[in-house]
């Protein structure tokens, strides 16, 4: 049977003259933690916008829950069921906490213009709804005492954790994760490896995650593929990844992370 | 049409789309290092036919006139650039344009208090204006020196921009300006020279014109501004080649199609409009551009 | 539900005012009274365009032109037109052209919505900055379109006659119902959305809004108003002309919605206020100058200078204007924290 959610097929990706990924092929299973790890400019955030039609790969497809995404645009990935947070957390600046996560809320909330102009009743509804859901998400990240803060005020950690239940709020099947323990200390990456774990139990979740914390990804993958310069050098679990002669030159044998 | 009339016509549209070449080039590598519309831009070409009117107008010799004018205008841009537009690098884009009309703005209503807003006659010299003739065709000689002139400046300009140091940090600066700061080339030294020679351009742009319709004002700028800019983007925006094809293009089509279609002379001045929504619509990179968003992600 | 009433007593409030005014004010009270909110009603739809989804736009002095032209062509009857157009004779539809008051303003402002759809799709579905430089261009065209065919607007002459059913209970009254639906917007799903793709388009795409649809909502509502706007300026000013609408209008309305904060609906009426007011204090700079005894002369376009330094060391020092982006109710709301 197959239980794959995401299959990433042959993709190769160049820009004018750089091949940024090289004839890239990975298949993800549902309810897996898997992992993209490789050294910086390896093309790991390149195949995030790939998978989440930001580019359109030179070559290749993304496949997910058996249909062909590649050509989606970006805005219908969500719709289709993928969400995903930035390397360099993208909160919108001018907007509180709550607000944030109202976004991810925003199909959720299906009344129209009209409406809304209009204060008619399901306006009223849907508006209850929706805060009602965001303010559930807040209290399992334990944000909601800063539901009318603005975003920006928070520490990093609290930031990181709006974005990802922002994402969460789109009601994704796949939630891609750019990076989400970096720039954290080791207290803050503890608590976010244990609400990831809860939230991929809660929310029927697969997760595909990228980076560059080998503990982190000890802990947290089942499965990992290793990138080198766009192409694959490595794909299994973890553990045997650790002490693969190519990964290991790849990093330069700098897992002083681990 | 005979070919009398046509050949006038051509020099004509060549001529006028010189002008048009002449400024969108500023606008394009102004646009291409800042991704900024200067809106001011295009009065910065009245600003150097101003200046050389002043010059002119004081007694000085119209060559000397000419260079007040680039000098003045070439400062002016450098100003500019200083405080207006460099203290809001960081800043949202938004601010950066809304500051961009105030300068405009700014600029029309100064010259409009010094200069008032009555157009005033341009004089140009004998050797510009006299008028010759081939055949049945009679043409100020202007028309013909102003393209010639602009093809000469436009060759310096490529050369500028292919043969030397400053020129390859200029063309990098449009791709990633933070990959070339990192590189400790001095971008705010890159982008006033981009200032300099857009305005510069700009200003002998704005002689030109005062020469060939010889009358000046200070609103002369906008509508020639925004065709201009128009052009630059039909040629492509960023791309300095593809602001002078743009800029031919759009002369070539206003004198050909008044020229044939007469009763269509009142909509002369909206053809670079639909132009623009054309390229918009088909071909949002213009007809030589390069797509400057590549390096987003 | 205490804001729910504070609320609608404000709304009654204003709406006895404009009732009170429009009884017992002076004629020259309530044109200025008039002037005021036909510029609130521009300020606060221009505000949702450009502060609110944060698209630079300069599209105020076009739209409020064609909502003008719809509203005059519809309110003058046949027979003031046949005499009126000098130029040559009117199109036999503009004869046919006819409206009441609400309606023809209306229709003024469907009017522009569609030219705002049409130019959404060259403009949204593109990046960059186009908006601004199409804008711009589309004022100018819509000039060139009204001298140009005097059979629809009767040429550079211009419209007169239009009959003035404008009167103060009209225009405040669409000015509170303005304010209100910029309110309502903004408290909704399609206000944030816009405020997202503002703030990073990039991100909101990811979070799955159509970063388009939304601002092409915003580019019509913004359109729509404008139109209005036109119309009851063209009612209230009986006379209309292609040059009235020039870029001028558009540049007041920039400084005032950058100086009450863009996204700021409540700060853009006070800035409406204090613009206005200091347009008509300014005037004096176009007149005769007079220092330490010495006549300077007259110089036209001084005021406009000021106003353009005003403006960019706005830009510079104090771009948050100055209610920022919130309205002025949520300055009061952390107080109750």
């Amino acid at each position: 049977m197959d239980n794959s959610i995401l299959k990433i097929e042959n993709i190769t990706m160049q820009f004018g003259g750089v091949t940024a990924i090289k004839d890239l092929s990975f298949e993800v299973q549902k309810g897996q933690i898997y992992g993209l790890i490789g050294p910086n400019g390896a093309g790991k955030t390149t195949i995030f916008n790939i998978i989440t039609g930001n580019l359109t790969p030179t070559n290749g497809f993304v496949i997910f829950e058996n249909e062909n995404i590649t050509s989606t645009k970006p805005n219908r990935v969500v719709y289709k069921g993928i969400a995903r947070t930035f390397q360099n957390i993208r909160l919108f600046k001018s907007m509180t906490v709550l607000e944030n996560i109202l976004i991810g809320f925003d199909a959720q909330a299906n009344y129209s213009y009209f409406e809304a102009i209009l204060r008619l009743p399901r306006f009223f509804k849907k508006e209850k709804e929706i805060r009602q859901k965001a303010y559930e998400l807040m209290k399992i990240f334990g944000i909601e005492e800063f539901a009318d803060t603005n975003a920006t005020a928070l520490s990093y950690g609290n930031q990181r954790k709006v974005e990802i239940a922002r994402a969460l709020a789109t009601n994704p099947k796949l939630l891609l994760l750019d990076e989400p323990a970096a720039g954290m200390n080791p207290n803050e990456t503890a608590e976010l490896s244990d609400i990831i774990h809860k939230i991929k139990k809660d929310f029927d979740l697969t997760i595909l995650l990228i980076e560059h914390d080998m503990k982190f990804v000890n802990a947290m993958c089942n499965q990992l593929t290793v990138l080198d310069y766009g192409a694959k050098i490595f794909e299994g679990k973890p553990a045997d990844a650790i002490v693969d002669q190519k990964v290991i030159s790849a990093y330069l044998g700098d897992f002083s992370h681990a | 049409m005979n070919i009398d009339i046509f050949l006038q016509q051509l020099v004509n549209g060549a001529s006028l789309g010189s002008m048009y070449a002449l400024i969108a080039i500023g606008y394009t590598m102004v646009y291409g290092v800042l991704r900024l519309i200067n809106f001011a831009h295009g009065d910065i070409m009245m600003v150097g036919a101003f200046l050389t009117f002043f010059a002119t107008s004081a007694g000085m010799p119209f060559e000397v006139a000419v260079l007040i004018g680039i000098v003045g205008s070439a400062i002016i841009g450098i100003l500019t650039d200083k405080i207006a537009y460099k203290p809001l690098r960081e800043a949202p884009k938004i601010s950066l344009l809304i500051t961009a009309i105030g300068i405009s703005f700014f600029l029309e209503n100064l010259f409009t208090v010094l200069f008032g807003s009555t157009p005033k006659a341009f004089k140009a010299p004998e050797y510009l204006t006299k008028i010759f003739h081939l055949g049945n065709i009679y043409l100020p000689i202007s028309v013909i020196i102003i393209p010639i002139v602009t093809l000469l400046i436009l060759a310096i300009v490529l050369w500028i921009l292919y043969r030397t140091k400053y020129g390859m940090a200029i063309r990098a600066l449009a791709f990633d300006i933070q990959t070339v700061k990192l590189m400790g080339i001095d971008a705010d030294k890159i982008i006033m020279i981009v200032f300099i020679i857009g305005s510069a351009l700009a200003a002998v742009g704005g002689v030109f014109y005062a020469v060939s319709y010889p009358s000046i004002d200070p609103l002369m700028g906008i509508i020639v501004g925004l065709k201009a800019f128009a052009a630059a983007v039909l040629g492509g925006i960023g791309s300095v080649g593809g602001a002078v094809v743009g800029g031919f293009i759009l002369g070539f089509t206003e004198i050909f199609v008044v020229a044939m279609f007469p009763e269509l002379g009142g909509y002369k001045d909206a053809f670079a409009f639909f132009f623009l929504i054309l390229v918009l619509l088909f071909k949002p990179t213009g007809i030589m551009g390069q797509d400057l968003e590549r390096g987003r992600f | 539900m205490k804001k729910i009433v504070r609320n609608i007593v404000l709304i009654i409030a204003t709406l006895l005012f404009i009732l009170y005014a429009q009884k017992n004010f002076d004629s020259y009270t309530l044109s200025i009274l008039n002037n005021i909110a036909i510029f609130a009603i521009l300020a606060l739809s221009y505000n949702l365009i450009n502060g609110v989804a944060g698209q630079f736009s300069l599209e105020p002095n076009g739209f409020v032109a064609i909502g003008a032209y719809f509203t005059a062509i519809l309110l003058i009857p046949a027979e003031t037109k046949v005499d009126m157009f000098a130029l040559v004779d009117p199109a036999p539809i503009i004869l046919q052209m006819k409206a009441q008051f609400l309606p023809a303003i209306v229709i003024g402002g469907i009017a522009a919505a569609l030219v705002a759809l049409l130019l959404s799709f060259p403009v949204f579905r593109v990046r960059g900055d186009y908006l601004a430089i199409v804008t711009l261009g589309f004022g100018f065209i819509i000039r060139i379109f009204a001298i140009n065919n005097p059979a629809y607007t009767n040429g550079a002459m211009g419209l007169n006659d239009i009959p003035s059913n404008a009167n103060f209970i009209w225009i405040g009254s669409i000015a509170l119902i303005t304010f209100i639906v910029m309110i309502h917007i903004i408290n909704s799903k399609f206000g944030r959305a816009m405020k997202s793709v503002r703030d990073d388009e990039d991100a909101a795409t990811a979070m799955g809004i159509n970063t388009f649809k939304m601002k092409t909502y915003a580019f019509m509502t913004s359109a729509f108003f404008e139109g209005l706007g036109g119309g009851l300026l063209a009612s209230m000013l009986t006379t209309i002309t292609p040059d009235q609408f020039s870029f001028l209008l558009t540049f007041q309305l920039l400084i005032i919605i950058v100086l009450g904060g863009l996204g700021s609906m409540s700060g853009a009426l006070i800035a409406t206020i204090l613009v206005m007011g200091g347009m008509e204090w300014l005037r004096f700079l176009d007149d005769n100058i007079v220092l330490f005894g010495k006549d300077f002369g007259a110089h036209p376009g001084t005021r406009m200078v000021v106003f353009s330094i005003i403006l960019i060391i706005m830009m510079l020092f104090a771009r948050r204007g100055i209610l920022g982006d919130k309205e002025l109710f949520d300055y009061f709301k952390k107080k109750s924290k």
